[in-house]
């Protein structure tokens, strides 16, 4: 099993968090919004000139920047 | 090894706390008894390794999200020698309850007030000894921001894991049971009647989202439906407001002007010239005004505006600003007011006030009033909706250049994490709903001013009664020779200009005041400025009026969220200074060419 972060994955690959590195407001944040490890993560798509990315976890879809990303550790389903 | 489990609320600096004891030596974990996975780390406290565990931040020992099931199910089957839970100190009355709901389990716990510091600046105090004593457990006030507290801590907890109490892993365990048959059948009941796909089968809202969030038709597509939105409003709303203007005409020529022959000709005047023409003229906006609302309130519900914040972040953040950002500004179209309450989301001061600072030069629907009004008389109908559409270009051009000179100042490094909902089409009930809701306020907003702003136009333009009206003698004639020199080098004539003293207040005035200085309504207003202005000195008007500050509310509004005087009066001067610059350069820069 390889350690990577959510930012690596392409559109379409589906992972599994493995620990999320953010500082505690962040980690809150990613919480509540149902960030955890152990939970499946879907990467739909990603906004062209490095914009943000679109992640699916369960039924909710969330928009996070690709500096966010590098800070969640998933490892490729 | 003795077991430490590290309890407490969100946002109590519980991670903060758990890597400076652990060095940042933690590992991932599996748990009997949960799915989840769990930080934990070893130390040593006296002569023994100990574990510590770090647990999801919790509200309710007795709640049912998934992160108060996985502490009580951790709880459950993996006892611990030590609850340490930590207590943000500055809400400590609302915390209070974890930590008594902790006690009646029984448990050997050592508690913690974490951002004492902060508390104190609050004018907090608590007694710890006092608490302790009450409690019945040892209580420390540590500050993780400056490090302090700790040293005791690690010794009481040392002292804590010496003397264990007895039975407590049997009294623990039947006291989360209970809470384990809701869990059970709440599980029971969800299995046999909802059943949720592992994953979703693709639905409407995914397949809009390939097209609309295309990496490379998505920008085309909403700038696209930006178009279409503000030409679709001007193609019904126009029809409307030309017979909304001439039934109003038609009011004053066949009643109200025989009702009021009677009345001393000041009096009629000030009734008739000033508040009914100018709240005539204003009112044959309220079409399009209207419509206006009613599309924003189409967009916003139907979760397009998460969307473009998506695609226009990584622009955003090269400004320093982000996605959200860039909602607020569309939402400045409507009004300037809310978008700039709106920023309260961002949790970065700095990004706050940038943003804010931003806002204003959104061409709001009461500076559209004004452009629809001037462009009509100045312009052929061909024109028209180009030159609209290119003071649209100049509002997000005063945007950026505004972000960009000021990112240095206000630097933020703000996350960007948002929710996407899925598409909705909104019900015509809600759109009418939040349309006149809108429309209500505005109007409500707009005839207090109007009314008071016009009967303010009148008196200056026709006091003193010596001087013939709208004249150099009024008081309006002498305001306008004392600011003569400001303006004349943009083109902007004297009664443009009481108009634009006026458009400070609000600019929903400004028409209004200009029907009062020349007298006239609608299509004779228009008329007159035609005769009066050349498109040049039209246009610099509209780039004066674009970029001046939208309204006192607007600044009012500044001032009470940004609570700083000092970037109140930066953010007012900036957009003064930038007006007359841009105007200025414009007016000189067409006449040197020739126009």
């Amino acid at each position: 099993m390889s350690s990577l972060t959510l930012a690596h994955l392409h559109p379409g690959d589906t992972a599994t968090i493995v620990t999320i590195h953010a500082e505690e407001s962040l980690h809150q944040r990613l919480q509540a919004l149902g960030f955890r490890s152990g939970k499946q993560i879907e990467l739909i798509r990603m906004a062209s000139f490095s914009g943000p990315l679109q992640v699916r976890i369960g039924t909710t879809d969330i928009l996070l920047r690709r500096s966010e990303a590098e800070k969640i550790m998933v490892c490729r389903a | 090894m003795k077991r430490i489990a590290l309890l407490g609320m969100p946002n109590t600096g519980k991670s903060t706390l758990f890597n400076r004891i652990t060095g940042g030596a933690a590992r991932v974990g599996n748990w009997p008894g949960i799915t989840v996975e769990l930080l934990s780390g070893k130390i040593l406290l006296g002569s023994d390794m100990v574990e510590i565990i770090d647990l999801p931040g919790i509200y309710d020992l007795h709640g049912f999200s998934d992160d108060e099931q996985v502490v009580r199910h951790f709880l459950h089957d993996n006892v611990p020698d030590l609850a340490l839970v930590i207590l943000n100190a500055t809400q400590i009355e609302r915390q209070m309850s974890l930590l008594l709901q902790l006690r009646q389990l029984n448990m050997n716990i050592v508690v913690l007030l974490n951002m004492s510091d902060e508390a104190k600046k609050f004018g907090i105090t608590i007694d710890s000894k006092k608490m302790a004593e009450m409690l019945g457990m040892p209580i420390f006030q540590i500050s993780g921001k400056y490090g302090t507290g700790y040293a005791e801590t690690l010794q009481a907890i040392t002292k804590a894991l010496r003397y264990p109490t007895p039975g407590m892993a049997e009294q623990l365990r039947s006291q989360l049971e209970e809470d384990e048959h809701i869990e059970s059948e709440m599980a029971r009941v969800l299995k046999h009647a909802v059943q949720i796909p592992a994953q979703l089968p693709e639905n409407l809202t995914d397949k809009l989202d390939r097209v609309m969030l295309h990496p490379w038709l998505g920008l085309p597509i909403f700038f696209g439906i930006m178009y279409l939105l503000f030409q679709g409003i001007f193609f019904i709303g126009e029809p409307l407001q030309i017979w909304v203007g001439e039934a109003l005409n038609w009011l004053r020529s066949s009643a109200l002007d025989p009702a009021l022959a009677g009345l001393p000709a000041w009096l009629s005047g000030l009734l008739l010239d000033g508040i009914y023409n100018g709240v005539a003229t204003v009112a044959a906006f309220v079409p399009i005004i209207i419509l206006f609302f009613l599309f924003m309130a189409m967009v916003e519900d139907s979760g397009y505006l998460s969307r473009a914040a998506f695609l226009m972040d990584a622009l955003m953040a090269k400004m320093g600003l982000d996605g959200r950002g860039f909602v607020m500004l569309l939402m400045g179209f409507g009004c300037n007011v809310p978008a700039l309450m709106g920023t309260r989301v961002m949790r970065s001061r700095s990004l706050r006030l940038l943003t804010m600072m931003v806002i204003p030069f959104s061409l709001c629907s009461a500076r559209l009033q004004v452009f629809v009004f001037i462009t009509a008389a100045l312009f052929s109908p061909k024109a028209a909706p180009v030159v609209l559409f290119s003071l649209y270009l100049f509002s997000f051009a005063a945007a950026i250049l505004t972000a960009l000179l000021f990112r240095k100042k206000f630097q933020s490094s703000e996350p960007f994490v948002l929710e996407l909902p899925p598409y909705r089409f909104p019900t015509l009930r809600q759109m009418m709903l939040r349309g006149w809701f809108e429309v209500k306020h505005f109007l409500l907003r707009a005839t207090k001013f109007i009314v008071a702003g016009v009967v303010l136009v009148w008196l200056l333009t026709h006091l003193p009664p010596s001087a013939a009206p709208a004249s150099s003698g009024t008081l309006a004639g002498m305001l306008g020779d004392l600011f003569h020199p400001l303006f004349e080098p943009l083109g902007i004539n004297d009664q443009l200009m009481i108009a634009l003293l006026f458009g400070f207040v609000a600019k929903e005035i400004v028409i209004g005041s200009l029907a009062v200085i020349y007298g006239l309504t609608g299509d004779a207003l228009g008329g007159a400025l035609g005769q009066h202005l050349d498109w040049v000195q039209g246009y610099s008007f509209m780039l004066f009026t674009l970029i001046y500050t939208p309204c006192l509310s607007t600044i009012a509004t500044l001032r009470s969220e940004s609570k700083d005087l000092r970037y109140t009066l930066l953010t007012i001067l900036w957009s003064l200074g930038l007006a007359w610059v841009v105007s200025f350069v414009f007016y000189q820069g067409a006449r040197a060419l020739g126009y």
